[in-house]
């Protein structure tokens, strides 16, 4: 099959490689038909995610048919058509039995690993690195899915896969960023970061019932699509001074959520920004997060701050005191996905919400090294990049002419 | 997740404890708390002091002052009195840091009989005679002290008297891992002792004999194999399994298993202790070879492995899965298990 693999920083390339096979009674094989690149794919892509080694098959946006299942697999069956969530859970311990699937305590071969890194381990994650279980990941035309009687959910026929191919991780991430911070009318939410995952959690923020909803990014394009999809107040941090608007907003108490939906990627401008750059660089700091800092010291008193963004390892200048004498909560983790498949593919179905509405681009899947460039460095106006495994239109380029259109008029 | 209390690498010696073959199956829990490390008698622990900071103190004058300790020592290139002094450092920085001292002092050996080789040359060649001669005793000497710490260190000397374990040398480890099962199951899971294979990596067959003894085969290194007999030395249904290893077993090691109720409800705290020796001559030495270097992590992982059975019915693995072409650290990595 093809596969995108993983070379080293910067090096993507789709090549054949063996199919998967069924390896344990409890996984299934599903061929792929749509498949998409994560921001957090992003950081595998640039290389700051620990753990990696060069052949690594990497994706966790996957879904697909049904090909084969193991012999322990009751609830699914060959043609089924499935959306498979991003960690890896056995449904048995005791995580998945509180619903915390992404902590699952048996499904990351590699924990050891992970436990020298982070105290413990959680979840094993599609193409995530070996800390994480090194499990090959679905930015290939089949992938095996272990603990498939557990994670895939069943998509009925007359929904399209764009529609809901996001259920795999960056739409439950956004919603899980937004629940977490336990909204109650009034409130007003603000979001660092208006890729896939902060226009979910901006978009998730509306459904949940916030009063106001306030987008940060740099990105013209990306901020308008908060603005047009889930009718959000918009900040440009290159242009205005985003705790002074927070604070001016807010009649000066500051927003009851932020949400970091950046990661450990951030952009910053001035002393903190450079200071970040370098430290990291000289790997000092494993991080850069400015957003988280900012998310931080411009939450109200007793807020909430949310952080879906992924950070990897150690970060500096943390202002905790600001969280301790300010009483904040802080509320992370990866998405336990499995707990919103059911309940947000119902919001889909009834038409809450179309998540197509992030795809800015759809290409082939051996277009994937590009598809990185063109989503790292926002080219084209990228936000959301799907892949078809399985097309040999040389390249579907997207309706970007449609897409901008929509936002601008 | 599993837990260690011992906390180390390689267990913690239990100096004068009770005969092995004498021991109960339950663990003296009472010394659960301490923590140790395989400390040798106080005079060797102030010759391995010595010898760590004689090492750094010709490593740093070889690195700063090259010409003059090759001056002295009959040699002619600083680059190589750099090498040697950097050598140095590291070895004495190792010595004087390192909870297992053993490989440090070995490599100081390793060094000597680097230098020994290369002085005795330049004695050889007539060059510079005599302040080779003298550099060539003064190597000798401390060379004689780094071989006796190393093998004093390594205990070959110790444990070759007593069938089975040293008294001296004896490890105890203990692990415990949380499993969202009764131990009721835990219990007859792990009682039917067919099943240990299962779980215990390094383990092909465990036969049941009779009521009390069990055959067990072991996967050793290099297409080894490895047998030997064990008995039961408790059994409490649902509670605790103890074992030990007969007399003429090739893997000297007693143990237990016991299954605690978890506090509310989740299930089990199953908790492994282990009784063996590391340098217990030809006995224990199959034991050893099997266990690896750290012990800890194989009883860790195959804890780990039975929590895995136990709550999902597999192992879950990746071993087998496609990639693409791996790198020779790749290839190294999946020989240790890590990536597929």
């Amino acid at each position: 099959m093809k596969a995108n693999v993983w070379y080293g920083a910067q090096q993507l390339r789709v090549e054949n490689v063996p199919d998967p096979k069924i390896l344990n009674p409890r996984d299934a094989i599903v061929r792929i038909t749509s498949t998409a690149i994560c921001g957090s794919d992003l950081h595998i892509y640039d290389g700051y995610i620990p753990g990696m080694l060069p052949g690594d098959i990497i994706g966790h946006e996957f879904m697909g048919e049904v090909v084969e299942v193991g012999s322990e697999v009751k609830n699914l069956k060959v043609g089924d058509r499935v959306v498979n969530p991003f960690p890896i859970s056995c449904g048995g311990c005791f995580f998945c039995q509180e619903s915390l699937y992404s902590l699952c305590e048996n499904s990351n071969p590699n924990a050891w690993l992970a436990e020298k890194l982070w105290g413990h381990s959680p979840a094993g994650l599609f193409g995530y690195s070996h800390l994480l279980g090194g499990y090959a990941g679905g930015q290939a035309q089949y992938a095996r899915i272990p603990f498939a009687d557990v994670g895939p959910v069943k998509i009925p026929g007359d929904l399209t896969d764009e529609q809901v191919l996001f259920l795999s991780d960056v739409f439950p991430t956004g919603y899980m960023a937004v629940e977490q911070c336990n909204i109650r009318p009034g409130d007003t939410v603000a979001v660092w970061g208006c890729g896939p995952v902060g226009l979910f959690a901006i978009k998730s923020a509306r459904l949940l019932g916030a009063e106001r909803v306030i987008a940060i990014d740099r990105f013209p394009a990306r901020l308008r699509k908060a603005s047009q999809w889930a009718d959000a107040e918009t900040l440009n941090y290159e242009q205005v001074d985003v705790p002074e608007a927070l604070q001016v907003m807010t009649g000066g108490r500051g927003p009851d959520a932020c949400i970091d939906a950046v990661g450990m990627e951030g952009h910053a401008h001035g002393v903190f920004g450079s200071y970040d750059r370098i430290k990291q660089a000289l790997m000092l700091e494993s991080d850069r997060p400015p957003a988280l800092r900012q998310a931080i010291t411009t939450c109200r008193n007793g807020g909430t701050v949310s952080v879906p963004g992924v950070y990897g390892g150690f970060l500096d200048k943390i202002p905790f005191g600001s969280i301790v004498n300010r009483a904040l909560t802080v509320k992370s983790g990866q998405t336990h996905v499995q707990r919103y498949l059911k309940p947000l593919l119902e919001l889909i179905e009834k038409g809450s919400i179309d998540p197509s509405f992030v795809i800015t681009h759809r290409l082939r899947l051996e277009d994937a090294p590009r598809g990185y460039r063109m989503f790292r460095d926002k080219q084209d106006s990228c936000i959301k990049v799907v892949l078809k495994p399985w097309s040999d239109v040389p390249t579907v380029e997207p309706d970007q002419a449609q897409e901008n259109g929509r936002i601008l008029h | 997740m599993a837990t260690d209390i011992t906390q180390q690498g390689l267990g913690r010696s239990r100096p004068g404890s009770a005969d092995f073959a004498a021991m109960e199956a339950g663990p003296p829990f009472a010394r659960r708390g301490r923590r140790g490390r395989l400390a040798p008698p106080a005079a060797a622990d102030s010759l391995e002091r010595g010898l760590g900071w004689f090492s750094i103190g010709l490593g740093a004058a070889a690195v700063a002052a090259p010409r003059l300790v090759g001056w002295l020592s009959g040699s002619r290139s600083p680059t190589v009195m750099r090498l040697v002094g950097a050598r140095e450092l590291a070895a004495g920085v190792g010595i004087l840091t390192q909870r297992d001292r053993a490989p440090w002092l070995w490599s100081r050996v390793v060094g000597d009989t680097f230098d020994l080789a290369a002085l005795s040359v330049a004695f050889a060649r007539g060059d510079r005679r005599g302040r080779a001669g003298f550099a060539l005793a003064a190597v000798a000497g401390v060379a004689a002290l780094d071989l006796l710490a190393a093998v004093r260190l390594t205990g070959t000397r110790t444990g070759r008297s007593v069938p089975g374990l040293s008294a001296r040398t004896d490890i105890y480890l203990e692990r415990s891992v949380a499993v969202s099962k009764s131990p009721q199951e835990c219990y007859r899971f792990w009682r039917s002792l067919e099943n240990l294979p299962r779980f215990m990596e390094s383990l092909e067959s465990v036969r049941q004999l009779d009521e009390r003894r069990s055959h067990w085969v072991a996967k050793g290194p290099m297409a080894t194999r490895l047998e030997w007999t064990s008995e039961i030395t408790a059994d409490r249904p649902g509670e605790e399994i103890g074992w030990r290893t007969l007399e003429d077993s090739g893997a000297a090691n007693a143990g237990s298993v016991r299954f605690e109720t978890a506090p509310g409800g989740r299930g089990t705290i199953v908790r492994v202790t282990l009784h063996y020796s590391p340098l217990g001559g030809a006995l224990g030495a199959g034991l050893v070879r099997l266990l690896g270097h750290d012990p800890q992590s194989r009883v860790r992982e195959d804890l780990r492995r039975f929590k895995q059975v136990m709550e999902t019915g597999e192992v879950p693995t990746t071993r087998g899965q496609p990639s693409g072409r791996r790198s020779v650290f790749g290839r190294v990595t999946q020989q240790w298990g890590i990536a597929q």
